[in-house]
């Protein structure tokens, strides 16, 4: 530098460039300037941001909802789930040591893990404990309810429906048994229709994440429209795309975690709203069972997803609306 | 450093801007670009900072062909260009520091550079105290200082002008350009449109004239006016003042902006 400094004589100003390293740790410090930047304007707006955000938070904390009640339902339905039961109603004939001995032949049965007798008395209370129509029972003469035995088949045979239902058959042909019923039906309805559920949700949340996506990127490009002159003025200095870009981005990122972040306040107050409900039902069905809200790894999964609908809903409307921004 | 080579420019509308027009401007030369508005100035300028492409012809700048810049590579263009605009073009959400130093944090500047630089710059164009203010703040002379502070911290090659003492009266004007001979004295290649011929006429440089569209005066290889030291300029308008600030007492090498380094 005091080698050139010496040549007195006019020889152009060497433009000045800026190092790599330089460049680099600006890009950092700007990213961090831009980052605060942007926050800071969406603050100095509260009510149209707030609103924005509110707006995405509603739309994220449908689908966010809906995740949480099938996770709900699927944990509800895990204490069924790979073990099927065979219940074998015996006939109203067939009287408790007729019963009890048959179920004990069952229990040496190969094919089969183990079984339960339940008398038709036990049959009886059980019933009565659990579908609240004792009254109505009491007023009956005799006990309308077959014994039953359950009879669980053994795990290496649990492997396709096929061995069961071909268990079933068997079972179902022994001269006590009235009717034998595979319990693992309905577990398989409901596993169905929570497939069902899954597909129904991931489709809600892929219409509402466009929506969210449309919300994000007008609103950019609004954003856009107020500060064209600092874009030319940025542009006519030598600034490039990218620079440009960067704060819009960055501004999209935050709507879209600040709606996140909204939408884990509206899913948790709605999981207030239903506990005691909740709580309530599952005590008739004399059951502890208490909702889950979102864990941290789905909030956190929520937060991230949402930032990144954000830059994005933000990079749509920068590519579609930056170039036209041009110095005339 | 400026090449035009059988220059043509029409816009969609079919106007024709400018015909034909070829110049060269040679390293660290000061050029006037003169003409009655609508003359094709600004065009031609615009075409130097590839804001406008041309339909025929080449421009030549620092030996890259435009023709052959990318979209992508605009930006690198342009930061070897300093632009000074008649309205200013300065944004007023924020101050005048932040303006100036806009072209450096572009660029990629460590932020001590940033500060030392920014602040030789205001210092060079005498409104140092000012840094803080928002250029809404300060008269219409100010705020074309602020601009040309802003146009030479990154230290260009070259420096552009469209008519950058448009609005100002005569005293502010000469204050301008003597502004502009400090730098191209350090090096820098000039070119300055206006249409103010009374102030540029008593000035020893050359000139340009463009005539709906088609260049006027010179040829290519017409140079004799270049601004020097040596050409014997003693006699005019700015010279004392010039010389005053470049080779007086008291200018610290260190103000950054117009060193040779």
């Amino acid at each position: 530098m005091s080698t050139e400094r010496n040549e007195r004589r006019p020889q152009g100003a060497v433009s000045a460039k800026a190092s790599t390293a330089d460049v680099f740790r600006a890009w950092r410090a700007h990213n961090k300037l831009v980052a605060g930047d942007s926050l800071r304007r969406l603050l100095r707006a509260p009510l149209a941001s707030v609103m924005t955000w509110v707006v995405i938070g509603i739309a994220l904390a449908l689908p966010a909802g809906l995740y949480v009640l099938l996770g709900n339902v699927q944990q509800l339905s895990r204490g069924w789930d790979g073990a099927p039961q065979i219940s074998l109603f015996l006939h109203q004939h067939v009287d408790e040591e007729e019963g009890r001995n048959l179920s004990r032949r069952l229990g040496s049965d190969r094919e089969l893990a183990g079984v339960d007798y339940l008398s038709r008395d036990d049959a009886l209370r059980e019933f009565r404990d659990l579908s609240g129509f004792g009254d109505v029972l009491q007023q009956l003469d005799s006990n309308p309810l077959p014994a039953v035995i359950v009879a669980r088949p053994r795990q290496t045979l649990v492997l396709t429906a096929e061995q069961t239902e071909k268990l079933r058959a068997r079972l179902a042909t022994m001269p006590e048994v009235e009717f034998a019923q595979l319990d693992l039906e309905w577990v398989q309805r409901l596993y169905a229709m929570m497939a069902l559920g899954r597909r129904i949700v991931a489709s809600v949340a892929l219409l509402l994440c466009i929506g969210v996506l449309m919300v994000i990127g007008n609103t950019i490009r609004l954003a856009i429209e107020s500060r064209r002159d600092e874009i030319v003025v940025v542009k006519l200095v030598g600034g490039t795309d990218a620079f440009v870009r960067r704060p819009f981005l960055y501004t999209g990122v935050w709507y879209g975690l600040g709606g996140g972040v909204v939408a884990t306040m509206i899913v948790g107050l709605g999981m207030m709203v239903l506990q005691e409900p909740v709580a309530q039902l599952a005590g008739l069905y004399n059951s502890q069972y208490r909702l889950m809200g979102l864990s941290f790894g789905d909030m956190g999964n929520l937060w991230l997803g949402s930032a990144m609908l954000g830059w994005l809903g933000a990079w749509l409307a920068v590519a579609r609306h930056l170039g036209d921004i041009e110095p005339q | 450093m400026i090449q035009f080579d059988n220059v043509s420019k029409r816009y969609d509308t079919g106007f024709e801007a400018l015909k034909r027009v070829s110049f060269t401007i040679e390293h660290n030369e000061m050029v006037f670009l003169t003409g009655h508005s609508g003359a094709g100035k600004s065009t031609l300028l615009k075409l130097i900072m590839l804001m406008e492409r041309p339909s025929a012809g080449r421009v030549i700048i620092d030996g890259d062909d435009l023709q052959v810049i990318s979209r992508r590579h605009i930006p690198q263009l342009r930061r070897k260009i300093g632009v000074v605009f008649q309205n200013h073009q300065l944004l007023f959400d924020r101050s005048v520091y932040d303006n100036v130093a806009l072209p450096l944090i572009i660029a990629g500047h460590a932020p001590r550079e940033i500060g030392r630089r920014v602040r030789a710059a205001l210092d060079k164009v005498g409104l140092l105290d000012k840094e803080k203010h928002n250029p809404i703040q300060l008269s219409g002379g100010q705020q074309q200082r602020v601009g040309i502070a802003r146009a030479v911290v990154n230290k260009p090659d070259i420096l552009l002008a469209d008519e950058p003492t448009g609005n100002l009266d005569p005293e502010l004007s000469a204050e301008i350009m003597r502004l502009f001979y400090q730098f191209n004295q350090v090096g820098v290649t000039v070119l300055i449109a206006t249409h103010d011929l009374q102030l540029i006429a008593r000035l020893n440089n050359r000139m340009l004239t463009l005539r709906d569209g088609q260049l006027l005066t010179p040829r290519s290889d017409f140079t004799t006016s270049t601004f020097s030291s040596e050409d014997g300029a003693d006699d005019n308008l700015l010279d004392s003042g010039i010389r005053d600030s470049l080779f007086g007492a008291g200018r610290s090498d260190d103000n950054g902006v117009a060193d040779v380094d």
